[in-house]
């Protein structure tokens, strides 16, 4: 088995409420990151695909396909929005870096047919990231 | 669900330390640790990455509250490593060697008891071109 990893850049702003919590509670839990207006980040994605690669291309996919599905499912939704507003699949939850690399995971699995989804790495800074696996799997 | 999310958490702390074991002989600690056994030490910049597991909260969306762990690791990592010698400052290593494979072991077992997630595994990269990772004494399929 191989692993295959491709990496693209978006820019997105947020904030974290949950209008459960009194002012007060938002605050100490959520602290700068509940800032009424949002704020935002450069978010760095890793999507790594697993698969043995075809005897006759050499490759586990097609990294075009790859390159498309992620501009489509990721790039046109999430980049350059503001993802508690703009980003329906988010509604009604907080847009932690865990979140997010969660809705990405769903999105990217079921419409990856080469190979399978190995991992998906979301950074929000160089020094915050999730990471997801398929359960059950080795991390 | 069909996937599992970890957390990871990025550290810095700046040590020095020295290579070398009372069970060898001069040349064979100069032959095996090379410029790492000179005998005042030296130090690097290491960057540690801690990954947690656990559920991801609905209500904060997060699998632990990142001051909590933050608070947690810079006591028991950063405050015992950062700006001291290992080999003289830290009690582990009075009698094991402070390779990066044995400060990745010490740093799991000084982190696997955190209250608000599960410890998956620690990286420590030791300079840009070495990195080092460690899951627990069971812990390969977490690898």
């Amino acid at each position: 088995m191989v692993l295959i990893t491709r990496k693209i850049e978006f820019s997105a702003s947020h904030l974290y409420h949950n209008p459960a919590f009194s002012a007060e509670e938002n605050r100490r839990v959520f602290g700068k990151c509940n800032n009424p207006h949002g704020h935002g980040h450069n978010y760095t994605l890793e999507v790594t695909v697993a698969g043995e690669p075809n005897p006759v291309t050499g490759m586990v996919l097609d990294l075009k396909e790859l390159k498309d599905l992620l501009e489509r499912e990721v790039m046109q939704r999430m980049d350059h929005r503001f993802l508690n507003y703009e980003v329906a699949e988010l509604k009604g939850q907080i847009p932690t870096c865990e979140n997010i690399a969660r809705l990405i995971w769903e999105l990217l699995d079921p419409k990856i047919k080469q190979g399978r989804l190995h991992r998906v790495r979301l950074y929000e800074s160089a020094d915050l990231f999730a990471d997801c696996y398929r359960n059950g799997a080795a991390g | 669900m069909g996937v599992r999310v970890e957390l990871g958490r990025r550290y810095r702390f700046a040590a020095s330390h020295r290579l070398h074991t009372d069970r060898l002989s001069e040349e064979e600690n100069a032959r095996v640790f090379g410029k790492c056994a000179n005998p005042f030490g030296h130090g690097h910049n290491y960057i540690l990455e801690v990954s947690v597991s656990g559920d991801v909260d609905p209500a904060t969306g997060m699998i632990a509250n990142l001051a909590d762990l933050d608070n947690f690791v810079e006591r028991e990592v950063i405050e015992v490593f950062d700006h001291h010698s290992m080999n003289e400052d830290v009690a582990a290593f009075r009698d094991v060697v402070p390779t990066t494979e044995n400060l990745c072991i010490e740093i799991f077992e000084r982190l696997k008891n955190l209250p608000t997630a599960k410890l998956e595994r620690v990286r420590v990269q030791e300079t840009s071109n070495n990195s080092f990772e460690y899951a627990g004494e069971n812990g390969r399929e977490r690898l």
